[in-house]
């Protein structure tokens, strides 16, 4: 083989690409899903109490919203290029299905949100606030049936159902049945609950930055609780959609959960490995440590419960270290965030404010649900491979004929821009919170 | 069946809501585009505060017409959707470089550290320009069916330079219709140069597309269509001469405070514009990809082209409608943007 045919191979490329940019993506979503709501709550409680700090939390947070969508916006758009020019297969197997639901997505999703955008940020002063509250309600709404509908698609490529192949072509028997495929409602929910998250633990890291820099506004105070509460509310909840996510997956992906729990042989009463070094040469895990027979039980309710072990699957499985791994970063920020976001709450029960300590650990946390939300992702969709769409398109099948050489240098280009766009973002959100006015 | 012959009209009506998106970006993005693209023009940072007012709470949903647009390509047409975005890999990447970079700027040019703003105003500018460019350089490839060698990538980028006069034109008309004072005086002036320009680019390509493919040529030049199509440059030509002779005019109407006909320059344009698309599309249909797949070969089956055409059925009617609303919200002269 020459040297350079590893380095620029259009399949390999086009995957990082691609990932590259809907992880990109993902980030701002995440954000404007649930962010959207929140000021809508915000507005809501000004207008039902007159309280100014209301109004506060609701001014600075839509500055953050703007610019968040924005980002949502430009990023969106690269995506919905991104299948023709690296996925060509795609389409053209399973277009039928796709099609419409992408359709769809931005029929009844995006002109919603991106038209009623503009009088949510900008007509205050010319529309009724009855009708500014309307506006409210289609944007964040909007965002939330976009989710739906991307997330019926990703689900169905996981959980393919209602529909039978004619000639390599994917062609619809059911609708229902492809829209409420098995994984759908999980996956909405968790990624749902993920966005609520990421928008608490968002609120409250920003809000205990003003905070401790001396802004003790009410305005501050009342972003603070609302994050606070919130992520003390939803993260329980998260966590029990993840465990009966994972129970779903077991049944409809058992090589995806094998490699989350990082079982190689079949087993009976397996243990839940809290650290691993899945080893692909050797099919093993080395430096295992694990509670004995917990994975069974989790899984299986069940003490000695059986695991399919990834053997069972040789050849169709996803490489096992990069899902094992971005699984546990996942539920390991999730249990921080457990921990902190009730110590917290318990602090504001208790005190009214958090400690400074606590305090620079929100500030600290700022940004986790992030993480949680990208690692997730990863689990989801490197457990899906080698399939593009479960049991039907391999994504080798789907690349397209690129050369590598130009996917390489739009690569390198989109990366610079994301390091570079992302670096903005953060710095900004930090320098209004300094420069809001206290 | 009912008669209808589906395979065949499916395709055909999906095609027509495609160009119906396009031109709708086009007219729509192309002002806001424009807008970057003059910004460098401004007299100050306030006056382009007061250019940014005037497309700020539009440009998001115009860019969901572009979105719409190749949605309804990879949707109806994945066949042509693959071919034709893998031959425009690069200039797509750099439009949506372009549209990126613009996109954020409108945010981080407010809100950045202060000695980070021109750095922003200017990328707004850059990426306008950019977008622009790799548009035009998109559609000149298109229309060569993506030919290799240097008179084809020359033509290419002879429409991409056509097209910042033309989007400099839309986006100049609309400042006329949105501003007032000192920045509509400018917008007018803007509006007279980028004309000269836009009237010379429309003529380079309405000689070079001929030139470039005998397809074109036949189809234009044949008879009987010679004279049935010579309205539409004759038409075109008439455009450009009420706007030369009336762009003088309104400056002085207008810097005595008669604001009658503010939207002439705009609404011209889009005229122009029009018959542009006519011309293109006549050229074009039914292929997809010239010489190489008509629309028919390039589409989904009925069955998922229908299921998509009941929802468009409810729903663009219903986009029409909130669009019109949200035109009347901020009908008027653009003021200043401000969230509370
Ligand atoms: C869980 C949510 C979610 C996921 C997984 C995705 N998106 Fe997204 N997308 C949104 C949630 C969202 C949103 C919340 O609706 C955005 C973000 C900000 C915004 O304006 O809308 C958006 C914007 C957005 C836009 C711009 C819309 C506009 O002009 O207003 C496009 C074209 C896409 N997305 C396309 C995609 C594609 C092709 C994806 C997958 C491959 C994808 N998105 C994944
Ligand atoms: C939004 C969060 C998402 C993230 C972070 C994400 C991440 C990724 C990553 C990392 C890969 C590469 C996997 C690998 O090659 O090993 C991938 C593949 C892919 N995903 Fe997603 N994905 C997301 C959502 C979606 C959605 C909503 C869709 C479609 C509806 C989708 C469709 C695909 C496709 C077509 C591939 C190509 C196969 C490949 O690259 O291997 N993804 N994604
Ligand atoms: C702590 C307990 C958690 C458990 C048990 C859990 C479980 C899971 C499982 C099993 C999957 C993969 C499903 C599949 O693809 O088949 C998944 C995916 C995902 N997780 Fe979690 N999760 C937890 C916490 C979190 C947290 C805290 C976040 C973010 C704030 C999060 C965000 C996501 C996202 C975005 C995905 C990908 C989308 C999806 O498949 O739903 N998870 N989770």
């Amino acid at each position: 083989m020459p040297p350079d045919a590893s380095v620029l191979d259009p399949l390999l490329l086009a995957r990082i690409q691609f990932g590259a940019n809907i992880t990109f993506h993902i980030l701002f979503p995440t954000i404007s899903i649930a962010l959207g709501w929140v000021l809508l709550f915000f507005k809501l409680r000004f207008n039902a109490t007159g309280e100014a700090k209301w109004l506060d939390a609701y001014a600075f947070w839509v500055k953050i919203f703007a610019l968040t969508f924005a980002l949502g916006v430009v990023s969106g758009i690269t995506m919905s290029f991104q299948f023709g020019t690296n996925w060509p297969g795609y389409m053209q197997t399973v277009g039928n299905i796709a099609g419409p639901l992408l359709a769809y997505e931005v029929l009844t999703a995006f002109f919603l949100e991106a038209t009623f955008l503009g009088i949510m940020l900008f007509g205050q002063q010319r529309v009724s606030n009855r009708m500014h509250t309307v506006a409210t309600v289609l944007v964040a709404g909007g965002t939330t049936l976009s989710a739906f509908w991307i997330l019926v698609l990703n689900s169905w490529m996981q959980t393919p159902a209602g529909f039978e192949m004619i000639n390599g072509q994917a062609h619809v028997t059911s609708w229902l049945a492809v829209i409420f495929n098995p994984s759908m409602p999980y996956r909405l929910t968790h990624m749902l609950l993920a966005s609520g998250l990421t928008v608490a633990f968002l609120l409250a890291g920003v809000s205990a930055y003003r905070w401790l820099a001396g802004q003790r506004t009410g305005g501050v105070h009342a972003s603070l609780k609302t994050g606070v509460y919130l992520a003390a509310l939803l993260i329980p909840l998260q966590i029990f959609v993840g465990d009966m996510h994972g129970l779903n997956t077991l049944k409809h992906q058992p090589a995806k959960l094998a490699a989350i729990e990082g079982v190689w042989h079949t087993e009976r009463g397996a243990p839940l490995l809290l650290f691993a070094l899945p080893n692909s040469e050797t099919r093993s895990n080395d430096y295992a440590i694990g509670i004995p027979k917990l994975a069974s039980l989790i899984l299986t309710h069940d003490l000695n419960g059986e695991i399919k072990g990834l053997n069972e699957f040789v050849g169709e499985h996803p490489p096992v270290a990069k899902v094992f791994w971005s699984f546990r970063v996942m539920v390991g920020v999730g249990v921080l965030m457990l921990l902190t976001s009730w110590l917290a709450a318990w602090q504001l029960r208790r005190v009214g404010e958090p400690a400074p300590w606590l305090g620079r650990v929100l500030i600290g946390m700022t940004f986790s649900g992030w993480i949680a939300t990208v690692a997730g992702w990863y689990v989801t969709e490197i457990g899906r491979q080698p399939w593009l769409v479960q049991g039907v398109l391999k994504t080798a099948d789907a690349a397209s004929n690129v050369a590598g050489g130009m996917i390489l240098s739009t690569l390198i280009m989109y990366l610079a821009l994301y390091v570079f766009l992302l670096a903005s973002y953060i710095s900004v959100v930090f320098y209004l919170a300094r420069k809001a006015k206290a | 069946m009912t008669g209808i012959d589906l395979a065949y009209w499916l395709p055909v009506i999906f095609a027509a809501l495609m160009v119906v998106a396009m031109f709708a970006y086009v007219v729509l993005d192309g002002y806001d585009l424009g807008v970057g693209i003059l910004l460098e023009l401004a007299s100050d940072t306030p006056q382009k505060d007061q250019m940014i007012a005037a497309i700020g709470p539009f440009w998001d949903a115009n860019e969901t017409w572009l979105v719409l647009g190749v949605g309804l390509l990879l949707v109806a047409f994945p066949l042509a959707h693959g071919v034709i975005l893998t031959a425009l890999y690069l200039p797509v990447a750099l439009m949506l470089l372009g549209l990126i970079l613009r996109g954020v700027a409108f945010d981080f040019r407010v809100k950045a550290q202060a000695q980070h703003q021109p750095l922003w105003n200017r990328l707004f500018f850059v990426g306008s320009l950019l977008a622009t460019v790799a548009q035009g350089v998109m559609l000149g490839r298109y229309l060569t069916g993506f030919a290799p060698g240097w008179a084809a990538w020359g033509f290419a980028l002879l429409v991409g330079l056509s097209l910042i006069a033309a989007y400099a034109l839309l986006g100049a008309g609309w400042l006329i219709m949105k501003s007032t004072g000192d920045l509509q005086q400018r917008a007018v002036r803007w509006a007279k140069a980028s004309l000269g320009f836009a009237a010379l680019a429309a003529l380079l390509v309405s000689v070079a597309t001929p030139a470039i493919s005998p397809r074109v040529f036949e189809l234009w030049f044949s008879l009987p269509n010679f004279f049935l199509l010579a309205p539409v440059p004759l038409v075109s030509i008439a455009l450009f001469a009420v706007m030369a002779y009336s762009l003088p005019k309104l400056a002085q109407r207008q810097q005595q405070g008669n604001d009658n006909f503010c939207w002439l320059p705009f609404a011209a344009t889009v005229g122009i514009v029009a018959l542009c698309f006519f011309g293109l599309v006549f050229s074009i249909f039914p292929h997809l990809v010239i010489d190489q797949l008509t629309i028919w070969q390039a589409a989904s089956s009925p069955e998922a082209l229908l299921i998509m055409l009941f929802g468009a059925a409810i729903v663009l009617p219903t986009i029409v409608g909130y669009t019109i609303y949200s035109y009347r919200v901020f009908w008027g002269k653009a003021r200043d943007l401000s969230y509370l």
